[in-house]
């Protein structure tokens, strides 16, 4: 018999199941993991020393590129951290429209989520089919603030501007023929709203095509039931948040527990796991679409009765009218200031948390009276699940080590910082 | 009374002579404790019945050294503007540890000390959360006890810490830099760490391998530090 002895395997960090760039060190027994250690920084960029550097809302557009596939909800947290130290409440219709962004972003983390996380294990179709809608919610992104991915549409006091009237259409090109034009463009004739309703009727359907490609597939039950589990002891000493502390059969949900925005007046339901294994924490996140679409009806159902100011006409936080600036002398300084010192925060500090798709996500800033913060500390949900990974792991074959990494949902804007 | 002013006064009984001082602002309930009393305080909020703080959400240090400074006075009426991008201030020779050993730190004399650890707690159980302060004890060589045999998740939180600001964690198993580069020297986050760091890196085609070099680039404000006084603060 040859002597069998443990071996250390690199993984990463340019593998394309380590979701960017985690670099892994992994000690292995044969194929079994004896001990898993995830180097990280590799995509550090001190997001929370440049915010010292800069006024309070130059940072805004920082926060998008954290977790760069659910940018508005790191904006709320990072502006509801600002409101909770400048003691101002935004406009009701501002509140609506965080909300309903929040949970489009819930929808959006989720479909990459599903996407690569069964790419890794194997199913490929799930990432064609998530990009496709993704691509919907991403126009809705482009529509309200103009950018995809990075909307930097949050502001103290309110959100950038009101929802648009119209949609971006798409134009002729050589590759389109008439038709094809009239086909995919039908459904953008309406506001964004309108859009935005014709995308929630046709969603679940979307979600039943994707539980039936996975949800009772021998594979992928193969690949997810039993692995890494989490008892819900463990998973509160790990400091899990959000879908994986719920995989794990604890109710917990800032939504429902600290509501913030409006929370407290949409109906809405939490699933919960019972086994605390990569399989519930699927059921959990697919159930969560449902519940995130179903709240973005209600939202647009109250948005179109309610129009309304959606900024605080408070001068201290928030622009001019352009019309103003072009007669009122003080309308133009206000804008200058605004825009170059910015405002400064009373002394104090404040952290405020909010139920980002990946779990909490939260800002907590000192403020010494400045114009830019003291100090910023940015609560990544991914960074407690991350440093897990080697308990999860312990014992697991080293294909699981993929499996756990996408059930995670690990993305490393937010655990590099 | 809600339920946040019950706890703060149970806190202040039960706790007494160990807490320094707690505040209730902004409905956020923070409590400063000594160095020396740190795992005691944290172990009382993690198992005490009444509490039951089973997770670490955050936890952060804290660099104290230039709170209050602003690059632009503005109490009294300026005469002078602040011209765009200026040159800040030249930074001491970062590995002339000799001059840093005999350089005075002036820390506010509102803190304790220079570097603070900062926790953020939550109870799922009683909905709660809380913030748990410590100041370490020495500002050139910071050390505090760890965590981790009180919550788990505080390993990666200490590494981090250790990391950004340099602050020792006793007892923590494993702490090894977690953020920055392999071999990277000094800690980045503390005060007097400047902005475009020290070194920058770039593939030397002659040596045929990677090489560091002090940066090229000028440390520059681009919208100056200012501190305005707001109605009803004194």
């Amino acid at each position: 018999m040859p002597e069998i002895r443990n071996y250390t395997l690199n993984f990463g960090p340019a593998h394309p199941a380590a979701h960017g760039v985690l670099r892994l060190v992994l000690e292995m027994d044969g194929e079994v993991i004896e001990r898993a250690d995830p180097h990280i920084g590799l995509l550090h960029r001190g997001t929370e020393k440049l915010a010292e550097s800069k006024p309070y809302n130059q940072s805004i557009g920082y926060m998008d590129r954290l977790d760069y596939v659910s940018m508005m909800c790191n904006e709320h947290g990072y502006v509801m951290a600002l409101e909770k130290l400048l003691g101002i409440t935004p406009p009701i219709r501002a509140l609506y429209i965080r909300t309903m962004f929040d949970e489009i972003t819930r929808i959006l983390n989720h479909l990459l989520w599903i996407g690569a996380h069964a790419l890794d294990v194997g199913a490929m179709t799930m990432f064609l089919y998530a990009f496709r809608e993704r691509e919907d919610l991403m126009d809705a992104y482009e529509a309200v603030s103009g950018a995809r991915l990075h909307a930097t549409y949050y502001r103290p006091g309110g959100v950038y501007r009101d929802l648009p009237d119209t949609m971006p259409q798409y134009q002729a090109s050589r590759w389109r023929s008439e038709s094809e034009l009239k086909r995919i463009n039908a459904n953008r004739q309406g506001s964004l709203l309108d859009f935005l309703q014709d995308f929630t009727e046709r969603f679940p359907t979307y979600i039943n095509e994707y539980e039936t490609l996975l949800t009772d597939n021998r594979i992928w039950k193969q690949r997810l039931v039993g692995i890494g589990v989490v008892t819900p002891e463990r998973a509160l000493q790990l400091g899990f948040s959000g879908p994986m502390l719920r995989g794990s059969g604890i109710e917990w949900d800032l939504r429902k527990t600290q509501p913030y925005a409006v929370y407290d007046q949409l109906e809405f339901e939490i699933p919960v796991g019972t086994h605390g294994d990569s399989y519930d924490r699927y059921l959990v996140r697919m159930e969560e679409m449902r519940q995130s679409n179903h709240i973005v009806k209600q939202c647009i159902a109250w948005l179109r009765a309610n129009p309304g100011p959606v900024m605080l006409e408070d001068s201290k936080v928030a622009p001019p009218k352009r019309v103003d600036m072009k007669q009122d002398m003080e309308a133009l300084i206000q804008h200058f200031k605004l825009f170059t010192e910015g405002y400064c925060l009373p002394e104090g500090e404040a952290y405020a948390a909010v139920e980002h798709p990946k779990g909490e996500f939260g800002c907590y800033i000192v403020s010494d009276g400045a114009n830019k913060p003291y100090r910023l500390k940015i609560r990544a949900p991914g960074f407690a699940h991350l440093s897990s990974l080697d308990e999860m792991a312990r014992g697991h074959m080293l294909a699981d080590v993929v499996a756990l990494i996408g059930t995670q949902d690990i993305v490393f804007g937010e655990v590099d910082r | 009374m809600n339920y946040l002013e019950k706890l703060h006064e149970y806190l202040k009984d039960g706790l007494k002579s160990r807490i320094l001082r707690s505040k209730l602002v902004l409905n956020e309930l923070t409590l400063d404790v000594p160095p020396e009393q740190w795992l005691e305080v944290c172990g009382f909020l993690r198992y005490d019945n009444a509490t039951k703080f089973e997770q670490l959400i955050d936890l952060c240090g804290v660099d104290y050294l230039a709170y209050g400074n602003s690059e632009w006075d503005v109490t009294h009426a300026t005469g002078s503007g602040f011209s765009r991008a200026v040159q800040s201030p030249a930074e001491p020779d970062p590995f002339d540890f000799e001059q840093a050993e005999a350089d005075e730190l002036v820390v506010p004399e509102q803190f304790p000390a220079r570097f603070a650890v900062v926790v953020h707690l939550l109870s799922v159980t009683k909905n709660q959360r809380i913030r748990v302060r410590t100041w370490c004890d020495n500002d050139r060589f910071p050390r505090l006890p760890s965590l981790i045999k009180v919550w788990s998740s505080a390993n990666w939180y200490e590494r981090e810490a250790f990391d950004l600001f340099g602050i020792m964690f006793e007892g923590h198993p494993d702490l090894r830099r977690l953020l920055t580069d392999y071999g990277f020297i000094g800690h980045p986050f503390r005060k007097d760490f400047p902005l475009i760091g020290q070194v920058e890196m770039r593939y030397d085609p002659e040596t045929q391998r990677v090489v560091y070099e002090p940066v090229s680039i000028e440390p520059r404000i681009l919208v100056p530090r200012v501190i305005r006084e707001h109605e009803g603060q004194h």
